[in-house]
């Protein structure tokens, strides 16, 4: 183990002037860099003439400024955070500067900081952010369709919130358990002091926080009208709105591939004396499971963006079939990254659930090694069933029983994940404290997207529901009852250890049950709006589907209020009551819960020693004449 | 203190809620299942789904009675801190559960594939050259997707190009799906037919409608502003009362006819914006 040498904090130069500080590497330099960026790209890419940028004359847009802006807009903004400072010092021989490692003060919070506890805190924010965007647009597709014709936003704007809160979730929210939580607290879990590529960790949140700023300003470039899928041709004929798409997938694929490199790279080598594999907390298995996938699937996808950027701007054809390209390379591109993608945001939260039961039921996790192999069983499997978004595409027709079998063989891995969570449930001591109630609502909407998932995964069935309303309740009880109810467990759960300061729980239980039942109460009923024939992504519908539709709308409505209810009790018990937290509020046995309050810089005064896995919970059961030791599920 | 066997219990209660629902759901449920009995390929879309159903009902109250009853049975009593038994696993259990999900899984996937090949591909797309192709004569007619409008060519008629669906009732219809601009999806609903239209695809799909009626047709993929506007109604109609349409429509659309490009199953997409 390396990791038994201590970092050395570094003193901070003391009574810098504030207007000193102002000057140097901060947010401040960031934003103004970035724009100066972003204009310098602007002009650029306005001097520049070719003859296959003819198309420009007629249309008064310009994709290769703006994707140039963009990318000189990040690397600017990249600069200014001083991401540049270690890599040029060290080229001119000088020592570095640590102005990262700073050590203390809120202001390390607004810019590049390597300590991996900030960062988690920096994500968490940032992330939600983001997160409440993207609700905000489900909120105003949800408002448009309370009328069969379009009405309120009309369907540009309509398309283009739907690809905005599509994108908005997929992409940023990848990061949603990863970034928080893992970051936080994978290194603590394993016994580290810091990660093991510290500015690596910064640079994938600072990545993040750029590419959610540009796909907000697709507003400003007329929108995207593809979804988030961005199917070609389509892609290659919208304005330029799409650009800021592409830019936003490919910095958040970089962001992805180096996020999953470094927790590969951390859990593997950075583990403290004494903590086996055998013994690694289950949710740091399913880190890192979720991290072959980033590493894996996310550079195809920045290399499809890559491409079509190509398309749009100097007129290749890699997906224009009239000039010998093919729509169905981006589908197969695309969807081979898009169904990993989609286990990237299911795999940590099978981790947070598994890793919270056995906390509130008072019991060992049932199936330790089970679990380890439901997860990276759907790691691998997930590499070989993208094929089942195009069942009805026509594409490889005669391959459909193959990737209906391999879709359906994923939930053998899957049930393991099942199996594991009722075994612990059973002859428990549990106590509902707001993040079991969150783990629980789990087991119940992942069951419901898995058993609707049999129905699109069957060639057949598939005839009627791809594509459909069927499709979207789908893998929103999947992703939002898998990873949003987990999301919201490991704040409930974790936020208390990250601030010492807890929720209201009057507030949380009102946020949850809420949530968990206006969340049904929306997609449940979306099965049935899909089987009667209402295609997604439309704004105008059968006249016959309006009640249905005007259902589902106030669930979702209810269903963003209780995001509210959330909202005001962060503010309400963070910011302004404080309420203090317990060193320990759920008498949990994991090592995070057992070092002091606040964590000290450096996690721990001496590297800790691992004779056991985290789940010592419960008695030894060998009374005569009692039970088996697990009766039958 | 005598704890009441409780695998026993569950498992009582389990299997009579099984007992009772799965009959109800296939019979009751089943046959009103989309999406319906217009064509051969619905009738069997529907049984596909009836089967599924049914496959998916005990596996869901499994669960769902499963986490009632431990949330009922295995609370931590008020104010108290008591540990549960440390029970880290049962190799019995966990081999069962394997061996049946791995029975379920696979005989999802048998079935699916020979409900697949059994249906010619069960009205969806299955691309130029389809695995199974459905004996007897069959009626080519070509949907040619466009934003933002699906049209219908009948090669056997001349080439007539059409703005409406209008199908033989118990005639094996050759459906060939292609686009002209970007991916369409062709959504028949109450034919049980989906399949995409690509730029320079022939997506072949087959369908025999065995009932007169209308249809809706849509588009069901994401092709720019307009996409819910695609919307459009089918009929089936009598062999006769077909002919009578088809020839008035080769009548009507004569000019227009000899303006088009001669068939052929795909055709030169229009330039986008940018490329092509």
């Amino acid at each position: 183990m390396t990791t038994t040498t201590a970092a050395v904090s570094t003193p901070q130069p003391a009574g810098r002037p504030l207007w000193r500080r102002l000057i140097g590497f901060n947010l401040l330099a960031a934003v103004a860099l970035g724009v100066g960026g972003y204009y310098l790209g602007w002009f650029i890419g306005h001097q520049i003439k070719a003859p296959s940028l003819i198309y420009r004359e007629k249309t008064s847009e310009n994709d290769v400024a703006l994707l140039l802006a963009y990318f000189f807009g990040v690397i600017g903004f990249l600069i200014g955070l001083g991401f540049a400072n270690y890599p040029v010092s060290r080229l001119f021989g000088r020592p570095a500067s640590l102005r990262e490692k700073e050590d203390e003060g809120i202001g390390r919070y607004f810019g590049l900081c390597t300590d991996h506890k900030v960062v988690g805190i920096q994500y968490l924010v940032g992330i939600g952010v983001f997160f409440f965007i993207g609700g905000l647009n489900a909120m105003l597709i949800r408002t448009e369709l309370l009328h069969p014709t379009p009405t309120v936003v009309g369907p540009n704007q309509y398309i283009s919130l739907v690809g905005m809160h599509g994108t908005m979730m997929m992409g940023m929210m990848t990061s949603g358990i990863l970034g928080p939580f893992a970051n936080y607290f994978v290194p603590i879990m394993i016994g580290a002091r810091r990660m093991a590529f510290p500015r690596i960790e910064a640079l994938t949140f600072w990545l993040l926080m750029a590419a959610g700023f540009i796909l907000t300003s697709t507003i400003f470039f007329g929108g995207f009208p593809t979804g988030w899928t961005g199917y070609e041709p389509l892609n290659d004929q919208a304005v330029m709105g799409m650009d800021s798409y592409i830019i936003f997938f490919a910095l958040v694929g970089l962001s992805m591939c180096l996020l999953g490199l470094n927790m590969l790279a951390t859990i593997m080598t950075m583990r403290a004396p004494g903590l086996t594999w055998s013994r690694l907390p289950i949710f740091v298995w399913s880190v890192l499971a979720t991290s072959v996938l980033m590493v894996l699937a996310a550079p195809m996808l920045v290399a499809t963006l890559l491409m079509a950027a190509l398309d749009r701007t100097i007129n290749t054809s890699f997906f224009i079939a009239g000039g010998g390209g093919s729509s169905y390379l981006f589908e197969n591109l695309f969807w081979f990254f898009g169904h990993p993608e989609v286990y990237i945001l299911a795999l940590p939260g099978f981790g947070i659930v598994l890793e919270l039961l056995p906390v509130f039921t008072r019991k060992p996790l049932w199936g330790y090694r089970l679990a380890i192999s439901g997860m990276l069983g759907v790691s691998l499997l997930s590499f070989f069933v993208w094929q089942h978004h195009l069942f009805v595409s026509g594409i490889n027709a005669d391959l459909r029983p193959f990737y209906m079998l391999s879709t359906e063989i994923i939930s053998i891995p899957t049930g393991f994940i099942f199996l594991c969570a009722m075994g612990t449930l059973w002859k428990a001591r549990s106590s509902f404290s707001v993040p079991m109630l969150f783990c629980v609502a789990w087991v119940f909407n992942f069951l419901i997207g898995g058993l609707s998932g049999v129905f699109v995964s069957d060639a057949p069935s598939d005839t009627s529901t791809h594509g459909s309303f069927f499709t979207m309740a789908h893998f929103h009880y999947t992703i939002m009852g898998g990873l949003i109810f987990t999301f919201f467990a490991a704040i409930y759960y974790w936020v208390p250890k990250m601030t010492g300061l807890r929720f209201n729980e009057r507030l949380a239980k009102w946020h949850f049950w809420l949530m968990f039942i206006a969340f049904n109460s929306t997609f449940m009923p979306l099965f049935a709006i899909g089987m009667m024939g209402q295609p997604r992504r439309v704004s105008e519908y059968a006249s016959n589907l309006q009640a249905l539709n005007i259902w589902v709308s106030i669930s979702a409505f209810v269903l963003g209020f209780s995001m509210l209810i959330f909202l005001y009790n962060t503010v309400y018990s963070l910011i302004f009551v404080r309420l203090r937290a317990e060193q320990n509020p759920w008498r949990s046995k994991s090592i995070e819960w057992q070092i002091p309050h606040p964590v000290p810089v450096n996690n721990f005064e001496q590297i800790p020693v691992f004779d056991s896995d985290p789940y010592d919970y419960g008695v030894p059961l060998r009374v005569a004449g009692a039970q088996p030791a697990s009766a039958g599920t | 203190m005598t704890e009441p066997n409780h695998a026993r219990r569950f498992a009582v209660v389990w299997l009579l809620a099984t007992v009772i629902a799965t009959p109800l759901v296939i019979l009751l449920l089943g046959p009103n299942m989309p999406p319906g009995k217009a064509t051969q390929q619905a009738t069997g879309q529907v049984t596909d789904n009836t089967v599924l159903l049914a496959m998916a009902t005990p596996v869901l109250l499994l669960v769902v009675i499963y986490l009632i009853y431990t949330v009922i049975y295995f609370r931590q009593p008020q104010g108290a801190v008591l540990e549960g038994p440390a029970i880290r696993g049962d190799a019995r259990v966990q081999t069962t559960w394997i061996i049946v999900t791995s029975l379920l899984v696979l005989s999802l996937a048998v079935y699916g594939t020979t409900r697949l090949l059994s249906d010619n591909g069960a009205g969806s797309g299955s691309g130029p050259s389809p695995l199974t192709v459905p004996k007897g004569p069959k009626l080519p007619v070509q949907v040619i997707g466009q934003q933002w409008a699906f049209t219908y060519r009948y090669p056997t008629y001349g080439g007539v190009e059409t703005p409406h669906l209008v199908l033989p009732v118990n005639q094996m219809v050759e459906l060939h799906v292609t686009s002209l601009d970007v991916i369409h999806s062709f959504w028949a609903r109450q034919l049980g037919v989906k399949a995409d239209a690509n730029p320079q695809v022939d997506n072949i799909a087959f369908v025999e409608p065995t009932r007169v009626q209308t249809f809706e047709v849509r588009c069901s993929e994401l092709c720019g502003i307009w996409h819910g506007e695609m919307f459009d109604h089918g009929s089936v109609v009598t062999q006769a009362e077909f002919e009578t349409w088809i020839h008035q429509q080769q009548v009507a659309f004569a000019p227009a006819t000899k303006t088009l490009p001669p068939y052929s199953t795909t055709y030169l997409p229009k330039p986008t914006r940018r490329g092509g």
